[in-house]
């Protein structure tokens, strides 16, 4: 069941949170050891705050808007009192002091925190295979990865052992695990949403949205999640409007652009075909579709990671063993110097993937090479802006695939950094500009697999993306359909 | 000696006296118990974000403007990378390519000329904790220092001995602290200076090469690093010697300047801008605002106490050095008025820095916590006009006002300190002198001049200091005709 429909029954007390909450961890007992998405539960503090909605409700209060409903945070946002690994040795035993700005807005829309779904490492990665506490699973193919980073909150929603799920996006790592696993997931303008407590990947790219099962708990979630932070100074002081009055099913004169560049090579058949086919469908409500170009799309994927690397490259020097989380245990022999203690925490503590991300950042950053790659990067970025600022001007909404393919197979591509880092061509233009963008369902390949529809808008526009992806979900059931691992539920009520 | 010239660039640290620290809510405050002045955000913790202190930003402003600067309009804070314990993110946030103020200079009098100074550049920064090193606990480290904000000013090498260094350090803090944006007080770390020194033969084009020296804890000590390094470099160049490029730490103790560093082994900062953070945007409305508050600074105040209370040169920049002291002065002299009684101005000028500055340097204590008040001064200088007292009993009287803090008219009183000017009593004093020395009166009278003040300071003694000195001076001249 979604959310929207969840909070109604739970405020006109058609069921408890409590009964909602207990019967998702029964899904989570049941599926969980497939599909490996948690890091960590928290039943029992769950059921608490379960029952305080619930006595909120029966006492006449206002439970919230997202009164009683399970919430997935992914395990890069600080919840109070509890770890926050990032999916990292480095950071196994960080109990975060604080609250993220998006999880204190959660409580105070009434979610029930159901724990930490798992991620690639500090977010580095496009399949969650990065995790030092193992890959997560596609629940359409177990043999499949769902995506990443947010592989873990992605799967879940799609597996039913969550009801909605947070999840962070600095290439795609929202919008590429949302497509893998058949889910909606919303990647809000750079601004939109605080990154207070999101623990920083690439803090200029970087952004905290939803992954939903549909389009309406997308609006929903954002409604809770959105608007000015005083505590981060890039979130943009502009009042959130109400994102569920987009759900309206017209798309009468909207202009859809269609990008050329992202239709070459590399893009797969049954993907193509089925975001034509969406296209199509849209274009069919009455919206327009042309043709537009972004010429400087090819250097996107150079530039994102030379930008994301040197970031985290300074973002991840403060795990050193020195205040919090993993120290190398070598560190009682007074042999060992501050340097010694510094190099082996970070050696033993963080995985390949993030080192040599490290490695690629600190290189870009160095004196002599900073004008060859960071500066230039950066203008490569300035120029991938101009392109969607002058598509804009003619089109209101640019429709992509969301992937070039859909989910492969668990190891596949790991030892290939190069043909991982490829799977983020089509979302992490949105990132360098700062755009929103939204993948929703759009169909299965001839696997089986879920096939993503991307959709882009202007800066802080996301109630059109939202108006032009809810009109497409009125008209297709891709989002109704469930994996293998939802069939034969036990619990039918939810 | 004069074969070399010494070139000197300064970098000074200013600890800005902000409530709060530069990016989080957490008290600035120095001294408190360890670890207590912390938060998420100056603990490094995942995930915490900075947001930039306006203070600290109106703070650094008013110092821009005080010393000429240009204020840019659009600046921005960057990331200084490199791993150290009392640093807790790994990377300091430092304004590096786009500073907040630029070009400006701050004027000195030197040997009776004026000389600018000057000034480079004017960033913000946060600053790092502190480390602790415990023989039984290993080392420790203290954040509260962590996120405190600091000004570094930075000048052009155009500094040529270390007398206008320290010339040059001393106006920089009277003006910091004059605009009350720090203490400046070396020994609590609030004040740091680094200089470069170079030296070349003189007639040679550009500059030497320069070496950073760090760790001086006080004027004197700047000073002496400086003349210490300068004739190293000289000595090694006279032996033939080349200079290389280091950064050398200033050992107090043993009055020397030792290598940590070649510029070989220099850090790569890596720097680069900080996401995290938006550019600092000075609009013109904001800097009209700032200069609004800012204060008469100590040049200004300096020629106006030459023309307005007739000082010299030389007392007005000592009265005006610190704000304080002198607002203490014009709280004697009064602050209105035209047609001043330049004595009057004269005399309160010698108080205050004589026997006043005397007192409160022997004590250690600021001008503010003075027991002797402005008002006092001027009513002790009034009885001496008046001929009440005598300029000599008036220091008894000063020292008992610094002591007890009670008005002078009180103490002469209680004291029984009034001059004696009654012609008769004097002339009783003056015969009964002559009685008892007839021997010294016979030598003046015999043409030897010097005997007379034996003979006046005999009857002074004789009043207890309180007859009037030139009356006994008059009569006793009189009398021995």
């Amino acid at each position: 069941m979604t959310a929207h429909e969840l909070v109604k029954k739970i405020k006109n007390r058609e069921l408890s949170s409590e009964e909602v909450t207990v019967s998702i961890f029964k899904r989570i007992e049941e599926v969980e050891g497939k599909v490996k998405a948690f890091v960590s539960r928290a039943k029992d503090l769950a059921v608490k705050q379960a029952r305080e909605i619930d006595s909120r409700i029966a006492g006449g209060g206002d439970p919230g808007i997202l009164g009683g409903v399970p919430v997935l945070i992914k395990d890069n946002i600080n919840v109070t009192g509890t770890r926050t690994t990032c999916s990292s040795k480095i950071l196994h035993n960080f109990v975060s002091p604080y609250d993220a700005t998006v999880t204190k807005k959660l409580r105070d829309a009434g979610a029930v925190f159901i724990g930490k779904s798992n991620l690639d490492e500090f977010a580095m990665g496009s399949s969650t295979e990065t995790s030092h506490y193992g890959a997560t699973r596609n629940p359409w193919n177990l043999d499949c990865i769902p995506g990443g980073s947010s592989g873990g909150s992605a799967a879940a929603v799609a597996a039913g052992q969550t009801v909605l799920a947070i999840g962070s996006d600095t290439g795609g790592s929202i919008r590429q695990p949302a497509s893998f696993c058949g889910v909606v997931g919303l990647k809000p303008t750079y601004g939109r949403v605080s990154r207070y407590g999101l623990v920083a990947f690439a803090s200029s790219l970087d952004q905290i949205g939803p992954i939903t099962r549909d389009t309406a708990d997308a609006a929903l979630l954002m409604n809770a999640i959105a608007g000015y932070d005083k505590n981060d100074s890039t979130s943009v002081d502009l009042p959130a409007p109400d994102y569920t009055r987009s759900l309206v099913k017209d798309v009468k004169d909207i202009r859809i652009g269609i990008p050329k560049e992202y239709f070459g090579e590399g893009l797969n058949k049954d993907v193509e075909k089925a975001v034509r086919d969406a296209v199509k469908l849209i274009e069919g409500q009455g919206a327009k579709v042309r043709e537009v170009s972004l010429p400087h799309t090819e250097y996107a994927v150079a530039a994102y990671y030379i930008i994301a690397p040197s970031e985290a490259s300074s973002n991840l020097a403060r795990y050193d063993g020195v205040k919090y989380g993993y120290r190398t245990e070598g560190d009682e022999n007074p042999g060992l110097s501050l340097i010694d203690v510094y190099e082996r925490t970070r050696g033993e503590g963080f995985g390949q993937e993030v080192k040599r991300r490290i490695m690629l950042g600190a290189y870009s950053l160095s004196s002599g090479y900073y004008d060859a790659y960071y500066l230039k990067a950066q203008k490569v970025r300035t120029l991938i802006k101009k392109d969607f600022d002058e598509a804009f001007g003619e089109v209101d909404i640019i429709i992509t695939p969301t992937t070039p393919t859909t989910a492969f197979r668990v190891g596949e591509k790991i030892d290939d950094p190069l043909q991982m880092y490829l799977l983020d061509i089509y979302t992490i233009s949105a990132n360098l500009a700062g755009l929103p963008g939204i993948s929703i369902p759009c169909g299965f390949d001839g696997k089986g697999m879920p096939v993503g529809l991307q959709l882009l808008a202007k800066p802080f526009d996301e109630e059109t993306l939202l108006r032009v992806a809810y009109s497409y979900e009125q008209s297709t059931d891709w989002h109704l359909r469930e994996p293998e691992l939802r069939q034969g539920r036990v619990n039918g009520k939810v | 000696m004069e074969k070399y010239k010494v070139t000197i660039g300064l970098e000074v640290h200013v600890q800005l006296k902000t409530a709060s620290k530069i990016f989080c809510g957490c008290s600035a405050e120095f001294g408190a118990e360890p670890n207590t002045h912390t938060c998420p955000v100056c603990t490094g913790m995942p995930g915490t974000l900075p947001v930039l202190n306006r203070k600290v930003v109106e703070y650094a402003m008013k110092a821009a403007i005080a010393t000429n600067c240009t204020i840019a309009p659009y600046s921005i804070f960057a990331r200084k990378n490199y791993f150290y314990p009392d640093l807790p993110k790994n990377y300091q946030i430092s304004q590096y390519e786009k500073p907040l103020a630029e070009n400006g200079y701050i004027e000195l009098n030197i040997n009776g000329g004026r000389k600018k100074v000057d000034i480079l550049r004017i960033h913000l920064e946060e600053d790092a904790g502190k480390l602790v090193h415990d023989m039984s606990e290993g080392s420790l480290v203290d954040f509260n220092r962590t996120g405190t904000p600091l000004m570094e000013i930075v000048t052009t090498p155009c500094i040529g001995s270390s007398a206008e260094a320290q010339e040059y350090l001393k106006i920089l803090k009277s003006i910091l602290q004059y605009i009350e944006v720090s203490d400046c007080d070396m020994e609590k770390g609030s004040l740091r200076c680094d200089a470069n020194i170079s030296v070349k033969p003189y007639g040679e084009e550009g500059l030497g090469v320069k070496t950073e020296v760090k760790n001086m804890n006080s004027f004197r000590g700047i000073q002496r690093a400086i003349d210490y390094e300068a004739k190293r470099q000289m000595e090694a160049l006279d032996g033939g010697e080349v200079i290389h490029q280091d950064t050398r730490l200033w050992d107090e103790k043993a009055g020397k300047t030792f290598s940590m560093r070649s510029k070989e082994e220099a850090h790569d900062y890596r720097y680069f801008p900080d996401p995290d953070l938006v550019p600092v945007v000075v609009s013109e409305r904001w800097k009209g605002e700032i200069l609004k508050t800012l204060p008469e600074l100590p040049g200004a105040r300096c020629g106006r106490f030459i023309k307005e209370y007739g000082l010299s040169e030389y007392d007005s920049s000592i009265l005006t050095a610190e704000k304080a002291l002198a607002d203490f002065y014009e709280d004697c002299a009064g602050r209105k008025g035209t047609d001043r009684d330049k004595k009057l101005c004269k005399a309160i000028a010698n108080w205050v820095m004589g026997d006043l500055m005397k007192h409160l340097n022997e004590q250690n204590i600021t001008i503010k916590e003075s027991p002797v008040s402005p008002g006092m001064i001027v009513a002790m200088i009034a009885l001496i006009d008046k001929g009440t007292i005598s300029g000599k009993i008036a220091k008894t009287v000063f020292n008992d006002m610094y002591r007890t803090g009670r008005p002078p008219e009180d103490i002469i009183k209680e004291k029984n300190l009034v001059q004696v000017s009654d012609e008769g009593a004097i002339m009783k004093i003056i015969e009964e002198v002559i009685k008892e020395n007839p021997d010294t009166v016979e030598k003046y009278k015999g043409g030897k001049e010097k005997a007379l003040g034996f003979l006046i300071g005999q009857a002074m003694k004789k009043s207890r200091g309180k007859a009037n000195p030139a009356m006994v001076n008059s009569i006793m001249r009189e009398k021995l005709k």
